[in-house]
């Protein structure tokens, strides 16, 4: 079962933080078809987060297709979010921290590394775009 | 289940209460929907405890209207029953044990759910043989909200009640009063003079400074009706003619303004940024102290 970790300090709002953490386990794979989300009670037990944020973040998930509630049974995965198949995100996330450990060996800190990644996203959309 | 409800558990008016000279709350209108976690947050002495009292029908208003299940609070048994109140010192008896505690619950109200209290008791590592005396602070602020939410109220007071807890503490507390909210039926509203603690806990908010309400409402709604916007020294009176600011910083170089939009910001001088909750709420504590206009009071809420 998914272990949603909030950080009530991040700009990003908690309920958010839920669904972006259920997308991202989908797309892991550490998620997948059929599999039960905790509970509303069991995620404000473990976080101390308002219950119903815990729904509003189960009712979006549910719009966009992804989850769908079983009354008295809870709430569970349906559907996959749209890209590339499970896996492929974890292989990536491989090569992308061999990368990484490349450039801080290369003495680029965290700052520098995200400026270059945002430049060559930016360069990238643009030759798309050419 | 709980669900959002547009049914108000707390609806006051104009509430005013002074004590002798001292104008402890002046024009108080606030709306609590049912089912949600109001945090009620201002400095020290700003009339917290005060509105919580006149809620819970331990002090009666000056003037004003105050509305509370549908009813007016008084220290009758029937409306007892329905409210939970936790005040700043936590009514424990020291010398008594937990199990005694537990008793005496049972016995003195009339709607009394046994199984929940022990049950959570349980679960928190509360031996029912301890003597109150020998607990932690922290078991100490988790028994007195066993007892309460055993009495199964409808709403439920409480008063800085992680102020004294530590922070491992305080999210257990928190998690208990959200775990109780996740079972439905339940409206709380908690004070604290520190927002921080409370924020991912809580869905509504209640701002008091110098004895009036600053703000009140949904929380998202709040944060999505104000807007900071970051720009060049300038003359801004358009901006607020169009807004209402709420605070503004000026440096020689640079302008930053915390407006309650009124539709959407156009001037391209001025950088847009949402506004966090901490912000929110420092702006409108910096503000010079007394009422804000009456549609401020109430936003994002049915009048």
């Amino acid at each position: 079962m998914i272990n949603f970790r909030l950080d009530g300090r991040s700009v990003v709002p908690t309920y958010l933080q839920i669904v972006q953490q259920v997308r991202q386990a989908l797309r892991m794979g550490v998620l997948d078809v059929g599999d039960k989300l905790p509970t509303v009670r069991e995620v404000v037990a473990a976080t101390a987060v308002n219950p119903n944020t815990v729904l509003k973040a189960y009712r979006d998930l549910e719009r966009e297709g992804l989850v769908e509630p079983r009354a008295g049974h809870g709430t569970f995965v349906v559907g996959r979010p749209s890209g590339p198949p499970p896996g492929t995100h974890a292989r990536l996330a491989r090569s992308l921290a061999q990368w990484v450990h490349g450039a801080r060996e290369a003495g680029l800190d965290d700052e520098s590394i995200e400026s270059l990644l945002r430049i060559t996203l930016r360069a990238a959309a643009e030759e798309e775009t050419a | 289940m709980m669900a959002s409800s547009d049914v108000l558990a707390v609806q006051t008016r104009g509430l005013t209460k002074r004590y002798r000279r001292v104008t402890a709350l002046r024009g108080a209108s606030i709306t609590v929907p049912e089912g949600r976690i109001s945090a009620l947050i201002g400095p020290n002495g700003a009339g917290k405890t005060t509105l919580l009292r006149l809620l819970a029908g331990l002090a009666r208003p000056g003037s004003g209207d105050v509305e509370v299940l549908g009813g007016r609070p008084a220290q009758h048994p029937s409306f007892l029953a329905n409210v939970g109140f936790l005040a700043q010192e936590i009514p424990l008896y020291r010398r008594f044990t937990v199990g005694e505690h537990v008793a005496a619950g049972a016995h003195l109200n009339s709607r009394w759910d046994g199984a929940y209290v022990r049950q959570r008791l349980a679960s928190l590592d509360i031996p029912l043989g301890q003597r109150v005396g020998a607990l932690s602070g922290g078991q100490r602020a988790q028994l007195a909200l066993s007892l309460t939410l055993a009495k199964r109220p409808r709403l439920l007071l409480l008063d800085e009640p992680v102020a004294a807890l530590d922070p491992l503490a305080r999210r257990h507390f928190l998690a208990q009063l959200a775990e109780a909210v996740a079972d439905g039926g339940l409206t709380v509203v908690l004070s604290s003079h520190l927002l921080a603690d409370l924020e991912q806990t809580c869905d509504h908010l209640i701002l008091l400074a110098a004895a009036s309400v600053q703000l009140c409402g949904d929380i998202d709604t709040l944060l999505a009706e104000h807007q900071v916007l970051i720009g060049p020294r300038k003359d801004t009176t358009a901006i607020e003619r169009d807004h209402t600011l709420v605070h503004a910083v000026r440096t020689a170089r640079q302008t930053t303004l915390l407006i309650r939009r009124s539709g959407p910001v156009i001037d391209p001088a001025f950088e847009a940024a949402d506004v966090g909750l901490e912000e929110l709420v420092l702006g409108y504590m910096s503000q010079p102290a007394g009422p804000r206009p009456g549609r401020l009071t109430t936003i994002g809420e049915q009048q």
